[in-house]
């Protein structure tokens, strides 16, 4: 990269020092934390302004962090089922920030730098800030964060579902959402038509997930 | 006289011109494109969501299934993030393996997507041509990783072995004589690199073939020059990236400017078109392949000279020699290990892309620590491409919606994950 990521580090706290919330700089990439009321303010800025000119944003994820840091290995017992490993007694999640968050991924092609901007998300109300009027390749994104997390983007010109199947009910990427879905599909050779029933299969880890 | 409105047609999902499973609603007036609304999703498998339940090698053989005409490439940016989380680096002949395959992944993509695109537009000996030329590099597909396609070959630290020292032959048939036989034979004599650099020196002029058929193709020209045109403006904005950018005259390529790997070290050189439409995309991949053909060649020169290892030897991270598990306690430990529970990666966030050959192909990934992803996120170049379907079809015939969704170069695989 032609300007090192310090550089970045500093005029990222010299612009905005009082609306960062936490600068991490780690393994040569830069991730700023903001409040979701300041988002756009700062979006623009990093698009606009000179020290930044973050011309394309690269990608939008949505994260649920309602599992993160539980493992699947200390249980009280062991289940019947297969490897599982009685996933049933969960022990509550450590996280104490806001549920979700949405990720957005910046690019500067003019000074060939990167940055991350994270914002966590009131559960309550799931609002963010559309920033198609900033991005018009951000649309897509938007929605798919929608579809799979239910996030409300709030000035999106069409937030519809993108990914999932029509009339689908859910958001699938949510930490709460079963891997096997919750409906299956046939064709019932009787009724000449595709039904939805309760899917049949259990689910079942075979590897436990393990923190060291 | 009466109003006539638009009309909308259903173009797809199954449509030979959609490259896979894209369905279209075109509202048009008369032939003319007023409104594009793609509908995707229909080979959505939740990629992402199936990483989170599996350690992370199990997750590598789903990235060959993202794009299923560039497997490696995707492999690649996968790895990459992993070693970031990790902070682990790679021998330089893993390296150099990689970057190889990853370019022979490049020709192999253009290839496809320079025979469907001619199908697509009419030039149907393209794809004649592009099949006949993609064998070979499928053949070094199979005879480093086993598959044809889905190899599974980049690990977490360097890659699953190292190159192979004799190609596969071809047998005895009642098809083919014995003349046929020993020319099918003739150039996997020696070994895999051996049969690639036979192969790059036959290439070029493959090319120029493709050129001759189609750069001054008048037919060629009037389907493509002039449709979707794109400013390097807008793009930025749509966030396009790879051949789509560089066609509008942006020299942005993340092997130059942010290389990864050992492409600081390779000498190439970045296409760029200036007009911003199919025609001027399709130079750019066309001399692209050139371009991959010159790096392949430089890997072959590299790898002849450097034998090494091609693994990290940290075996917490990579499995154990399979001699070292019979006699070794510590190394069957490990083996037990890495197979039953994998590896634990440090908790953080790490974004790795790479210039896939349709774009940035890119991984977010979010660790809690633990030996499954947190969260995994597939940043596909196509994606984006098609989300600014609508603004590149508009105004153009319906004829010209197929030229575009070819010039972007869509899979499904990996727009819908």
């Amino acid at each position: 990269m032609t300007r090192s990521i310090s550089n970045l580090h500093k005029a990222l706290e010299n612009q905005f020092s009082e609306k960062l919330i936490s600068v991490v700089n780690a393994l040569n990439e830069l991730t700023i934390e903001i409040s979701v009321d300041d988002l756009l303010d700062v979006l623009k800025v990093l698009r606009d302004d000179d020290a930044f000119l973050f011309e394309q944003l690269v990608d939008i994820a949505g994260v649920d962090y309602l599992t993160y840091g539980l493992d699947e290995w200390s249980t009280n017992k062991a289940s019947t089922v297969g490897f599982e490993r009685g996933r049933k007694d969960k022990q509550a999640s450590r996280w104490e920030k806001p549920r979700y968050a949405v990720v957005y991924h910046l690019l500067s092609v003019t000074l060939n730098q990167r940055v991350r901007v994270k914002v966590f998300v009131e559960q309550e109300s799931m609002l963010v800030p559309s920033v198609v009027k900033l991005w018009s390749g951000a649309n897509w994104f938007e929605r798919e964060a929608f579809d799979l997390f239910g996030l409300l983007f709030n000035g999106h010109p069409d937030l519809r579902r993108l990914l999932t199947d029509y009339g689908f009910i859910g958001h699938p990427f949510r930490k709460d959402f079963p891997v096997i879905g919750e409906l299956e599909m046939r064709y019932d050779e009787e009724q000449q038509q595709c039904i939805y029933e309760p899917v049949s299969i259990e689910e079942r880890i075979l590897v436990p997930r393990v923190i060291r | 006289m009466a109003e006539i409105e638009h009309y909308t047609l259903n173009f797809g999902p199954q449509h030979p011109a959609a490259h896979g499973v894209l369905r279209m609603i075109l509202e048009m007036d008369g032939e003319v494109i007023e409104r594009a609304d793609p509908h995707i999703g229909l080979l959505h498998r939740g990629t992402e969501k199936l990483a989170e339940i599996k350690p992370y090698n199990q997750s590598i053989g789903y990235m060959d299934r993202l794009d299923y005409v560039s497997m490696m490439c995707n492999e690649h940016a996968y790895v990459l993030a992993i070693e970031k989380l990790l902070q682990i680096k790679v021998p330089k002949r893993a390296q150099y393996i990689r970057v190889m395959f990853a370019e022979v992944t490049r020709i192999l993509n253009h290839l496809m997507w320079l025979g469907a695109h001619g199908l697509d537009v009419g030039a149907m000996t393209m794809f004649l041509y592009c099949f006949r030329d993609r064998e070979p590099l499928m053949d070094a597909y199979e005879a480093v990783s086993g598959t044809r396609m889905h190899a599974t070959y980049f690990r977490p630290g360097g890659v699953y072995r190292d190159l192979p020292d004799s190609m596969p032959q071809y047998d005895k048939s009642p098809w083919r004589n014995e003349k046929k036989l020993k020319s099918l034979n003739e150039n996997r004599q020696g070994s895999l690199l051996d049969f690639l650099w036979d192969y790059t020196e036959i290439f070029p002029a493959c090319v120029d073939e493709y050129e001759a058929l189609l750069t001054e193709n008048r037919i060629w020209k009037q389907r493509l020059v002039g449709i979707g045109v794109v400013s390097p403006e807008r793009a930025f904005q749509l966030g396009m990236t790879g051949p789509m950018l560089r066609g509008s005259g942006v020299a942005w390529d993340l092997r130059k400017k942010q290389p990864y790997d050992c492409y600081a070290e390779l000498d190439f050189d970045i296409p760029v078109g200036r007009n911003g439409d199919c025609y001027d995309r399709y130079l750019v991949r066309v001399e692209e392949m050139r371009q991959s053909n010159r790096i392949i060649r430089q890997c072959i020169e590299w790898l002849r000279e450097n034998p090494g290892p091609v693994m990290v030897d940290d075996h917490k991270i990579t499995p154990p020699k399979r001699a070292d598990v019979r006699e070794n306690m510590e190394s069957l430990i490990h083996h037990f290990k890495h197979f039953t529970e994998g590896y634990c990666v440090p908790a953080g966030e790490a974004y790795a892309a790479v210039e896939h050959p349709k774009g940035e192909f890119g991984i977010y990934l979010l660790s809690d620590g633990a030996n499954k992803p947190y969260r995994l996120k597939i940043r596909a170049p196509g994606f984006a491409h098609m989300a600014a379907m609508n603004e590149m079809a508009k105004g153009h015939m319906l004829a010209d919606v197929v030229a575009i969704i070819g010039t972007m170069d869509v899979v499904f695989g990996e727009i819908d994950r």
